[in-house]
């Protein structure tokens, strides 16, 4: 074959690209991975019956600062990684920022609690289940994240893989908080933390055979 | 090989680069096969030098980054130095094509960096070894029929519709699915080499 031949084959009968192809397809996988997560945890393990009450508290809403921060900053690196000659640099520094803030919220809650006390705040009732839960409603959005980069062109496979994981487990994780009932800094700086690893650790280990183009 | 180009001169001709491929994702056929030509030269050139031992496989890679070009067309953002943009593709297929073939040696010469892409240019286009229409037959039906209809005998997609049955839309995605499948198929990839 020429390279001519080749090149008046591609440009030949090809309408206009569809405008932001990009985030369409970014936030058409976030959107339906995000739905499964939420419907996920309906279904499986429902809604916390004080969902209401604790909507209005403050405390709730730093409870979702730490996944909302997280799944913000995963998309912005999901999103330059999904494209050829942009890294993700500094961005995956800035991830250190809400882990800083929940482990010192984590910190200050244990010192001040009563040295019998502190074990309860790590463990809370649900510690056995909580990070195997958010891994599990991972799966939607990691479908669907690797769906959306399948489609487009990441050339760190590792890191774009690691980003899309990462936003996968932090959707999930936002998810779960209408169901978990802990309300302590330190079981969200281990449990959720850990929760949100599992699918960033799947995403690494997937990314250079599930996106290769 | 000219090494003495100015600055200026890379900026114009990057500017000019761009200008035909933004033209091109707007639905200018025109613009976007002069921006494909011009490209080959540049990537030609930046093919040879790292590929200087086997001038062979120059112009196999070269349609491979090509084609690669076109699939990832729709993620260049024209904020992007295009030059930044196409030196990635260019390096990965590269990349791939010295681990496909066991080359580690060469991996780590050829991943440098250098911004150089425009810099030279080569004219000459070798042939390449592989046929097309051998790819083609690899390819399923709804995948292959809307490719040489529109594609290669320049019908329109509706006319292609009418003829295969096929909706319009199962076109497009057949022309879309089969110029992945294609670059798939020239990357000799089957295997799931890890990276």
């Amino acid at each position: 074959m020429k390279t001519d031949d080749l090149i008046a084959l591609l440009a030949a009968g090809e309408g206009p690209v569809q405008r932001h192809a990009l985030a369409r397809r970014l936030a058409l996988a976030v959107l339906g991975g995000a739905l499964g997560a939420v419907l996920m945890t309906v279904a499986l393990y429902g809604v916390r019956a004080d969902l209401a009450l604790v909507a209005h508290t403050p405390l709730f809403w730093a409870k979702l600062a730490l996944p909302g921060s997280v799944a913000l900053l995963a998309l912005w690196l999901t999103q330059r990684l999904a494209r050829p000659g942009v890294k993700g640099g500094a961005l995956w520094g800035l991830l250190g920022l809400p882990l800083l803030l929940v482990w010192l919220g984590a910190a200050t809650s244990l010192l001040g609690a009563p040295e019998g006390a502190r074990a309860e705040l790590i463990l809370g009732r649900t510690w056995r289940t909580c990070a195997l839960n958010i891994a599990l409603l991972s799966v939607p959005t990691l479908i669907a994240i690797g769906w959306a980069l399948r489609g487009l062109a990441p050339i760190h496979l590792r890191q774009a893989g690691a980003a899309g994981g990462l936003l996968a487990g932090a959707t999930a994780t936002l998810a779960y908080c209408l169901h978990c009932p802990e309300m302590e800094a330190p079981f969200w700086g281990l449990w959720y933390v850990l929760g949100m690893l599992v699918p960033a650790l799947a995403g690494t280990l997937l990314g250079p055979r599930l996106l290769r183009w | 090989m000219q090494r003495t180009i100015t600055q200026e001169a890379l900026g114009a001709r990057e500017a000019q680069l761009q200008a035909l491929l933004l033209q091109g994702l707007t639905g200018d056929a025109a613009a976007y096969r002069m921006f494909l030509a011009a490209l080959a030269v540049h990537v030609r050139s930046f093919l040879s030098r790292r590929l200087a031992q086997r001038p062979c496989e120059v112009e196999d890679l070269l349609q491979e980054v090509l084609l690669a070009v076109h699939n990832a067309r729709h993620t260049y953002q024209a904020q992007q130095p295009l030059t930044a943009w196409v030196q990635a593709i260019a390096r990965y297929k590269l990349a791939d094509h010295y681990r496909s073939y066991a080359r580690h040696d060469a991996l780590h010469e050829g991943l440098e960096d250098d911004s150089d892409l425009f810099a030279a240019s080569e004219q000459e286009a070798a042939q390449a070894t592989r046929d097309l229409a051998k790819l083609l037959a690899q390819l399923p039906e709804r995948q292959r029929l809307p490719i040489v209809h529109v594609k290669l005998e320049g019908l329109s997609v509706e006319e292609t519709a009418r003829m295969t049955g096929l909706s319009s839309s199962a076109v497009k995605v057949g022309i879309h699915r089969g110029l992945k499948a294609l670059a798939k198929l020239m990357g000799g990839k089957g295997d799931d080499e890890d990276r």
